[in-house]
């Protein structure tokens, strides 16, 4: 895994002493609050409904113990015990008092995280594959390129003023699980004729009030120029994106307004006037970085383990939960062991100061103390030997942390909503809290499978859930909170943006509702059809059928 | 408002004409905005004092290419400090036209955002408060990060070639 | 005419306050000093909003409130909630002392 070297290190923390000295000015009166937005913002201080909101930066999704650890303990100091993971592979916490924040930054910049640029029109955090490094399907480990990223947008001097927020996501695989066509710029990995690896440049998708799967804007650009080519893009959405309106000022409407050829062409232009200059990387750069991944110490197993197998035939328990959230790894006798933060009935991503720690000492004694979040909400123990994942699901069951339901109904991505978010129009946890407890039962979710249940409490869509098999998004009608269903999204490879199936649903009705279109899937699927599936094949006229029949 | 350059506080030797104002005599140092130089190009080139153009977001600096060395000074306006074009304006007249003159911010330029402008090759500021404060606030600025990652044309080294030297270096002592 | 009270939140710590009688902040709604009408309501906001108290709230706004036999209660349920806490989470916030 990366480790800060002196640059980085003196990097976080001359930034976190800038911080504490705009906080110092903020608190004397030196400037005011239109002046110290932008910078709170810019570290990641929201204000949200009931108090501030720390949002603090995961690169890419991958920890180490020692960071997690640290998590959980800033939750413990700063916070109410408890800390929120994102669909952005980010925490939040709910709770810091802006006078102690900048202590709170300084701890994480004791062990090399930071809260830089996961807010304000800037380049935010970059997402990746929760499984890089472990996945089997997986071309190349993406995070090389992702720590390259995030080093040439950590305060990029033109692109800290963007006119709006971009967000840059990258796959490994061609199992895409960072949804990549719905961000600014997505990447895909892959091989050229020549048999190199490269990526595909994908632009302007997005979710939020104009939701758009993105377009591909280069088939393969080379990895020595990605970083130019990344920058040719910027520039030009600095320059000609949108700033007269703000739901018009993302990358994704000067894709729509100007066409994906028109950008195209500019994006060409620009980046042929500086393709060989110093942003071109060498090999020999990237080669570092990759080393900084290399895999760790696997030891050479058989892929079969006789106690593991005795364990999964003793314990029912134990063998559902590696039916759902165990994922094959690319090392024979190693497995991915997936940790759901989704208990039945419980908040999605939301996990306890003790809990962290206790994921924080597993990873450290099974996992070669690595630990991932994914942008679904959970985290991941990516290299455990099948040996010690009996070991791994007891401590975790002890703990509240063994739901075995991975990719299930009840693994449903809810944001804050109104519980916490000031810009909710009404709540979406207590959805998610209802619709588990509905499908708790996991003989049931067997029999359903594989279906996303996507949760947000506005129109801003964090909740993901235009990208939802079922999407949920919470308004407000008249002082009411009530609920919008959309069908058929997908963030995965096949991407896909849900329709809107009607007329919205109360809350008391809202879990009926999903529990009706859940009931005819299972009567008309064909063999193995996810929900997804069976949609894609009959449309959305028998859902809204049973969902409006006779209304 | 006082404007800072090179570690000092400065005069205003400029006068910035809009598009409708008369032109004063021909000695002035004059500062048009860009629209107004495209249109009266020849007559402005022609005149006796220095000459100065002003790009607003959405100018293109790309329209000054063959002029550049009849221009002392560029002024970028910053109408609000959230309009991040001029920070492109300035890389592209700097690193790619090789505009040598003065390249001063204009506008809404505040302390915090100062040090991003200095890196994007503006290298004066026109501040809204009074000149030791302005001086002040500068110098803070400029130091307030000794680290930077993106290679830009502002001469100062990155991280990345920090590295690779620092590499070198230990290469050689070891051989 | 409906009931205003104005709320905003607290600089320092960030928690949901309410301007009362005297001119200060309050963490209890029915600490509030209320405004009838338009015209006090504007009057408030305006008190709220002068430049002094910005080092001391943040983003103060009117809302809607009835008087109710518990007190004061907020017309929106986004309000009820701030004077409580996440709905999810009856431990937290106001709602938990
Ligand atoms: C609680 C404070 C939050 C605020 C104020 C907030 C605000 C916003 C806004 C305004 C947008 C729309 C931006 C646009 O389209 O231009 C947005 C989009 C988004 N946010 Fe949040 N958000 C919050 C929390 C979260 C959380 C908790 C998550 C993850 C669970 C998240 C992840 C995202 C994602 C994935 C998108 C949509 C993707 C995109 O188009 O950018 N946000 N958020
Ligand atoms: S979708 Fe809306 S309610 Fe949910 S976190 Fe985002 S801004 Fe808040």
């Amino acid at each position: 895994m990366y480790r800060y070297d002196d640059f980085d290190r003196q990097l976080v923390q001359e930034r976190t002493e800038q911080f504490r000295e705009q906080v110092k000015r903020r608190l004397s009166g030196d400037i005011t609050e239109e002046q110290f937005r932008p910078l709170r913002l810019m570290n990641g201080v929201y204000l949200q409904l009931h108090a501030y909101m720390l949002r603090v930066a995961v690169p890419y999704g991958t920890l180490r113990c020692d960071q997690l650890r640290e998590l959980g303990g800033i939750a413990r100091k700063y916070d109410k015990g408890y800390g929120h993971f994102t669909t952005r592979q980010n925490i939040q916490y709910n709770w810091p008092k802006l006078d102690e924040i900048p202590d709170a930054l300084l701890d994480l910049a004791n062990v090399e995280m930071h809260a830089i640029q996961t807010s304000g029109n800037c380049i935010r955090n970059t997402t990746t594959d929760q499984y890089a490094g472990a996945a089997a399907d997986e071309i190349e480990d993406p995070r090389p390129y992702c720590e390259l990223i995030r080093q040439w947008s950590t305060f990029h001097p033109e692109f800290t003023y963007l006119p709006r927020k971009f967000k840059i996501a990258v796959t490994g695989s061609p199992n895409d699980r960072a949804a990549v066509k719905v961000h600014d710029i997505g990447l895909r990995m892959h091989y050229n004729d020549a048999g190199e690896t490269g990526f595909e440049v994908i632009v302007g998708g997005g979710l939020g009030r104009t939701p758009f799967v993105g377009k591909t804007v280069r088939d393969f650009i080379g990895k020595n120029d990605l970083f130019s080519y990344l920058e040719a893009i910027l520039r030009v959405y600095n320059r000609f994106g949108r700033r007269d309106n703000k739901y018009k000022a993302r990358i994704k409407i000067l894709v729509h307004e100007l066409g994906v050829e028109e950008v195209q062409r500019l994006v060409e232009e620009e980046w042929a006037q500086i393709k060989d200059g110093s942003l071109k990387v060498g090999d020999a750069e990237i080669a570092r970085y990759i080393e900084q991944f290399a895999p760790p110490a696997f030891e050479a197993l058989s892929d079969d383990d006789a106690d593991f197998e005795r364990h999964k035939s003793e314990s029912r328990a134990f063998s559902n939960w590696v039916r759902s959230n165990v994922i094959e790894h690319k090392q024979p006798g190693y497995a991915i062991a997936n940790v759901s933060l989704k208990p039945i009935g419980g908040i999605p991503g939301d996990a306890t100061d003790t809990q962290m720690e206790l994921v924080a000492d597993l990873s450290e004694k099974y996992s070669f103390g690595d630990v991932r979040v994914t942008h679904e909400q959970n985290l991941v123990l990516p290299h455990v030997k099948k040996a010690d994942l009996f070991a791994v699901w007891t401590a975790l069951e002890g703990a509240g942390l063994g739901t075995a339901n991975l990719g299930y109904v009840t693994d449903i991505i809810a944001c804050p909503g109104l519980d916490y978010c000031a810009l909710a129009t009404a709540r979406s946890i207590p959805l998610s809290q209802r619709i588990s407890e509905r499908f708790g039962d996991l003989d049931r979710q067997h029999d359903i499978g594989e279906l996303k249940i996507k949760i947000s409490g506005c129109i801003n869509a964090c909740g993901h859930h235009h990208v939802g098999h079922i999407g949920i998004l919470g308004l407000d009608k008249r002082g009411k909170e009530f609920y919008q269903i959309t069908l058929g999204g997908d963030a995965s490879q096949d991407a896909s943006i849900g329709k809107i199936v009607g007329a919205g649903f109360s809350e008391a009705e809202v879990v009926d509702a999903i529990e009706s279109l859940v009931t005819k899937y299972i009567d008309i699927r064909d063999g193995g059809e996810r929900f997804i599936d069976t949609y894609r094949r009959v449309g959305m006229d028998p859902f809204k059928e049973v969902l409006y029949g006779d209304r | 408002m006082a404007i800072v350059k090179n570690d000092s506080v400065i005069e205003q030797e400029w006068i910035t004409v809009e598009a409708e104002d008369d032109l004063p005599s021909s000695d002035e140092n004059l500062i048009v905005p860009l629209a107004r130089f495209k249109e009266q190009r020849d007559d402005l080139l022609g005149r006796n004092g220095g000459l100065g153009v002003l790009l607003n977001p959405g100018d293109a600096p790309e329209d000054l290419a063959g002029d550049l060395d009849r221009l002392s000074i560029i002024t970028v306006n910053f109408p609000a400090y959230t309009d991040g074009r001029g920070y492109s304006y300035g890389r592209v007249l700097r690193e790619r036209m090789g505009f040598k003159g003065e390249l001063r911010a204009i506008g809404d330029v505040l302390r915090d955002q100062i040090l991003l402008m200095h890196r994007c090759g503006f290298d004066s500021y026109d501040l809204k408060v009074d000149g030791e404060t302005a001086l002040t606030k500068v110098r803070a600025a400029l130091k307030e990060m000794s680290v930077y990652y993106q290679p830009t044309g502002d001469g100062r080294a990155t991280a990345l070639s920090l590295r690779e030297r620092r590499r070198a270096a230990m290469e050689q002592k070891a051989s | 005419m409906s009931l205003q009270v104005v709320t905003a939140n607290r600089l320092d710590d960030g928690l949901v306050v309410f301007l009362t009688a005297d001119g200060g902040w309050s963490e209890n709604i029915n600490d509030a000093r209320t405004a009838d009408g338009k015209e006090a309501a504007n009057a408030l906001l305006a008190e709220a909003s002068a430049p002094e108290l910005d080092v001391v709230i943040v983003g103060p706004y009117l809302i809607d409130v009835e008087q109710q036999d518990s007190g004061l209660v907020p017309t929106k349920y986004r309000e009820v909630l701030r004077t409580k806490g996440p709905s999810v989470r009856a431990d937290l916030g106001y709602q938990a002392v």
